[in-house]
C-alpha cells in the first residue's frame, strides 16, 4: 500500500470508473439544482425579506453564509498557488483577510445591526444627515461590488471551459442563469440559504484534496499539522535553494515585499475586508446584535478553516509541482498553428525522470500538463534543446516553464493523481465559490440602485412591491453587466481587485468606524476624509499601475521604489481619511443633536429589533 | 425591557466604558500578533523553530489566524456577560 492509501484507509480516491468529465456534469447538475430549489422555496415578497432577510437568519448559519459570500473564486482558485509562489509574502493574504474580520466583528458589526436598515449607503447617509454622502457611497458601493463580481464570473468561464470543455462564454452564461434565478427570486432570503449549501460544497472540495495531499507528502492527514510535524519545510527549503530561489520561508528576500509594503498591504487587506459592503451587509440579516457577534465568530470558524488549510496546500503544490517537473523528460513536441499561423502553442509530452523523487513511477507519463497546455495556461520551452525540462530560477521565474498561479488549486488533484471525481468537486467547488460571491455582490448592487439611489431621490412613495420589483430588475441589470465582463474580461481585473479593497479601506472603514466611536465626527469631516482618501487611493493605484489600466507602456509611478506598492496603498489612505476626518470635524458644527442621540442608541444592543423607534428616516431628509 | 429606565444614560455609559475597554485589550493582542510576531519581528522568532518549520512563519501563516479566532470568541461570550451586567440583554 502506498501511504496515501494506508492514510486514507482506503484506495477509492484514487479508484478509476467515470472520467472527470461525467463526475463534474453529475457534480455541477446536483448542486446547480439545490442552489435552484432554495432560491424557488424561499422566495420573497417585501423588501426586509429581500435585502435583509427578513433579520431572521441564526448566527452560524449566517457565519456560514459570510464565508461563502466572502471567500471568492480569488480564496478558493488562486490564493493558495499565490501562496505558493510567494511563500512567506502569502502571508498578507492569510493575515489581512482573515485578521480583518477581528476589526469587523468588534468594532462594525453588533452596531450596524443595531442601526438596522438595508445597506451601508444608508447607515453613512443617516449617520452624516447628508444625501450627498449618501449618493458618494451607493457609488462606491457599486464601483467595488462590480469590480470584484468582473472576476467571480471570468473564474466561473474558466472552470466550465476547462472541465466540461465547452466555450468560455458558455459557462459564464449558465452562472448568469443560476445567479440570477436564485438572487430575483428569493432576494437576500434566497441568497442566505443558497450561500450556507455553497459554503459546504466549497469547503469539502477544498479539504478532500488537501487531506490527500497531506496523507501523501506527510503521511498525516490534517494538512495544518502535516506542514509542521514532517519533513517538508526543510525539504521544499532545499528544493527552493537548489534551483537558485530564495527559502520559502524567508521573509523580506531579495525580489520579494519588503517590511513596510508587508505591513501596510496586510493592514490594507485588513481593513479593506472589514470595509466590504457585501461582507458589512450580511450581519444586517442577524435577529439580535449578541447575534451579529457570534455571527462573526462563526464566520471566523468557517473561513479559518480555509485559511489555515491553504498555506499547506501551497507548500504540498510547490513541492509536488518542482519535484514533478524539474528534470522531466520531454518525449514529443506537437505544435499547435494558430489561426495567424504563427506563435502557435506547443504541446510538450513529458514523462517523469524517474529519479528519487519519485520512486512509485519512475518515468511515468505527465498527463495533467497536456489540457492545460492547451488552454494555454502552461507553456514548456525547452530553450537549450537538452530533452529535459529545466526549472531553476532564471530572472525571478522558471527557465523553461510558465505557470500560471490561478491553476495551480485545480491541477493540483491531477498532479497528485487523484481520483477523477476528486478532480470534478474541486472544480465544483471552484463553482461554488464564484457562485455564492457572485451572488452577495449582486444583492449589494442591486441594493444601491434600488433603495439607495432610486427609491431615495425619485420615488419616495414606491410601495413595498414596486421596490422589491425595483430591485429585481436591478440585478437582472447588474448579471447583464458581470455576464458582459465574464465574457470579456478587462485585461487588468487582477489589477482592479487592489482597487476594490484600496477603495474599500480608504473610504468606508473610517467613517463607519468614526461615526460609531466619535460622537463628535460631522458630515464636514465624513465628507471630506471619504474624498480625500478615495482620491489619493484611487490616482496611486491608477498610476502606478498604468501601464495595465491605460494600455500607456511605462507606469507613471514606480510603486516599489516609493515603499508602499498599489496593493498596500489603501492602508495609507484609511489613515489619511481617519485624519482628516477628526480634524475636519473638529473645525466646523458639533452634528445636530437626533444624530448624537442616534451615535448612543446604536452603541447599546437592547431594541436592535426595532431599527425604526430611535430615528425616522424623514429626518434625512432634511439635508 | 431593562431593569430600570430611569438611569439608562448612567448604564449606557459604564456598559460603553466597559465595550472599550475590552477592545482595547483585544485589538492589542490582534495587533501584537500579526503586525509584531508575524511582520515585524517574523526575523528573531524565524530563529526557534516549531516542527520543521521556523516559528516567524508559523505564526505569518498559521497562528495568528488561531489567536483570531480565539479574541473573537471571547468578544463575543464577554460582551454577552457585559449585555446582562448593565441589563442590556436582548
Amino acid at each position: 500500500m502506498t501511504p496515501l492509501e494506508t492514510c486514507l484507509g482506503s484506495a477509492s480516491l484514487l479508484a478509476a470508473g467515470w472520467s472527470t468529465l461525467t463526475w463534474t456534469y453529475v457534480f455541477v447538475t446536483v448542486t446547480f439544482s439545490a442552489y435552484l430549489y432554495i432560491g424557488w422555496s424561499s422566495r420573497v415578497k417585501e423588501t426586509e425579506g429581500f435585502y435583509v432577510a427578513g433579520h431572521g437568519v441564526p448566527p452560524m448559519a449566517n457565519g456560514a453564509a459570510t464565508a461563502a459570500d466572502w471567500m471568492s473564486a480569488a480564496s478558493f482558485l488562486s490564493m493558495a498557488g499565490l501562496i505558493s509562489f510567494m511563500g512567506y509574502d502569502g502571508s498578507v493574504y492569510l493575515m489581512g483577510w482573515t485578521g480583518g474580520y477581528v476589526l469587523l466583528t468588534l468594532l462594525l458589526a453588533p452596531y450596524l445591526r443595531k442601526f438596522g436598515k438595508y445597506t451601508v449607503p444608508d447607515f453613512v447617509g443617516e449617520r452624516y444627515y447628508s444625501e450627498t454622502a449618501r449618493v458618494i457611497a451607493a457609488f462606491c458601493a457599486i464601483f467595488i461590488s462590480m469590480t470584484y463580481v468582473a472576476g467571480q464570473m471570468r473564474g466561473v468561464g474558466i472552470v466550465f471551459s476547462r472541465f466540461l470543455e465547452v466555450p468560455v462564454w458558455h459557462g459564464v452564461v449558465v452562472g448568469m442563469v443560476v445567479v440570477g434565478l436564485f438572487a430575483v427570486l428569493g432576494g437576500m432570503k434566497g441568497i442566505t440559504w443558497t450561500q450556507v449549501v455553497q459554503f459546504g460544497v466549497l469547503i469539502v472540495a477544498f479539504l478532500i484534496p488537501a487531506v490527500a495531499l497531506s496523507c501523501k507528502l506527510t503521511g498525516n492527514p490534517v494538512p495544518q499539522l502535516g506542514m509542521v510535524f514532517s519533513d517538508i519545510g526543510p525539504k521544499l527549503n532545499a528544493l527552493q535553494a537548489d534551483l537558485g530561489f530564495a527559502e520559502y520561508t524567508e521573509p523580506f528576500s531579495a525580489g520579494g515585499r519588503s517590511m513596510l509594503d508587508v505591513v501596510c498591504f496586510t493592514f490594507a487587506l485588513m481593513v479593506g475586508t472589514a470595509g466590504l459592503p457585501h461582507v458589512i451587509v450580511r450581519f444586517y440579516t442577524t435577529k439580535s446584535v449578541r447575534a451579529a457577534r457570534w455571527s462573526g465568530f462563526w464566520a471566523l470558524i468557517f473561513i479559518s478553516l480555509l485559511y489555515t488549510t491553504a498555506p499547506a496546500l501551497a507548500m504540498f503544490a510547490r513541492t509536488n509541482l518542482l519535484q514533478t517537473l524539474h528534470g522531466a523528460e520531454v518525449s514529443s513536441i506537437e505544435r499547435l498553428d494558430a489561426a495567424d499561423g504563427e506563435n502557435g502553442l506547443a504541446i510538450y509530452t513529458l514523462t517523469t525522470a524517474g529519479d528519487a523523487a519519485d520512486p512509485d513511477s519512475p518515468g511515468r507519463p505527465i498527463e495533467w500538463v497536456d489540457s492545460w497546455q492547451r488552454t494555454g495556461m502552461i507553456r514548456f520551452n525547452d530553450a537549450n534543446g537538452d530533452g529535459v525540462i529545466d526549472m531553476t530560477n532564471t530572472d525571478g521565474a522558471f527557465a523553461e516553464a510558465v505557470i500560471d498561479r490561478d491553476i495551480i488549486v485545480l491541477a493540483t488533484p491531477e498532479i497528485a493523481r487523484l481520483a477523477p471525481w476528486v478532480v470534478a468537486l474541486v472544480a465544483t467547488g471552484g463553482l461554488a465559490a464564484a457562485l455564492s460571491t457572485a451572488a452577495g455582490l449582486m444583492l449589494v448592487i442591486s441594493s444601491s440602485i434600488a433603495h439607495d439611489l432610486y427609491f431615495h431621490f425619485f420615488d419616495r412613495t414606491a410601495s413595498e412591491a414596486k421596490r422589491v420589483a425595483v430591485g429585481r430588475w436591478a440585478i437582472v441589470a447588474a448579471i447583464g453587466v458581470a455576464g458582459y465582463f465574464g465574457v470579456n474580461p478587462p485585461g487588468f481585473v487582477a489589477q482592479v481587485v487592489a482597487f476594490a479593497f484600496g477603495l474599500a479601506a480608504a473610504s468606508f472603514f473610517p467613517i463607519i468606524l468614526l461615526g460609531v466611536f466619535d460622537k463628535r465626527t460631522n458630515r464636514e469631516g465624513a465628507t471630506a476624509g471619504m474624498l480625500v482618501g478615495l482620491i489619493f487611493t484611487a490616482s496611486y493605484i491608477a498610476a502606478a499601475r498604468a501601464d495595465k489600466i491605460f494600455g500607456v507602456a511605462e507606469p507613471w509611478l514606480d510603486d516599489r521604489a516609493w515603499g508602499v506598492s498599489a496593493e498596500g496603498i489603501g492602508a495609507i489612505g484609511c489613515l489619511l481619511n481617519l485624519v482628516i476626518t477628526l480634524v475636519v470635524s473638529r473645525m466646523t458644527p458639533a452634528p445636530p443633536e437626533r444624530v448624537q442621540r442616534l451615535v448612543e442608541s446604536v452603541r447599546v444592543p437592547a431594541g436592535s429589533h426595532d431599527p425604526d423607534a430611535h430615528f425616522d428616516e424623514s429626518d434625512a431628509a432634511h439635508d | 425591557m431593562s431593569p430600570n429606565r430611569d438611569d439608562l444614560p448612567e448604564r449606557a455609559r459604564a456598559y460603553w466604558r466597559a465595550n472599550l475597554r475590552l477592545i482595547a485589550v483585544l485589538l492589542s493582542i490582534w495587533a501584537a500578533v500579526s503586525y509584531g510576531a508575524g511582520i515585524v519581528f517574523v526575523e528573531q522568532l524565524n530563529r526557534l523553530s516549531i516542527g520543521g518549520l521556523p516559528l516567524g512563519f508559523w505564526v505569518a501563516q498559521q497562528g495568528s489566524i488561531y489567536v483570531f479566532v480565539v479574541l473573537v470568541l471571547i468578544y463575543a461570550l464577554r460582551m454577552q456577560q457585559l449585555d446582562r451586567k448593565h441589563g442590556f440583554e436582548e
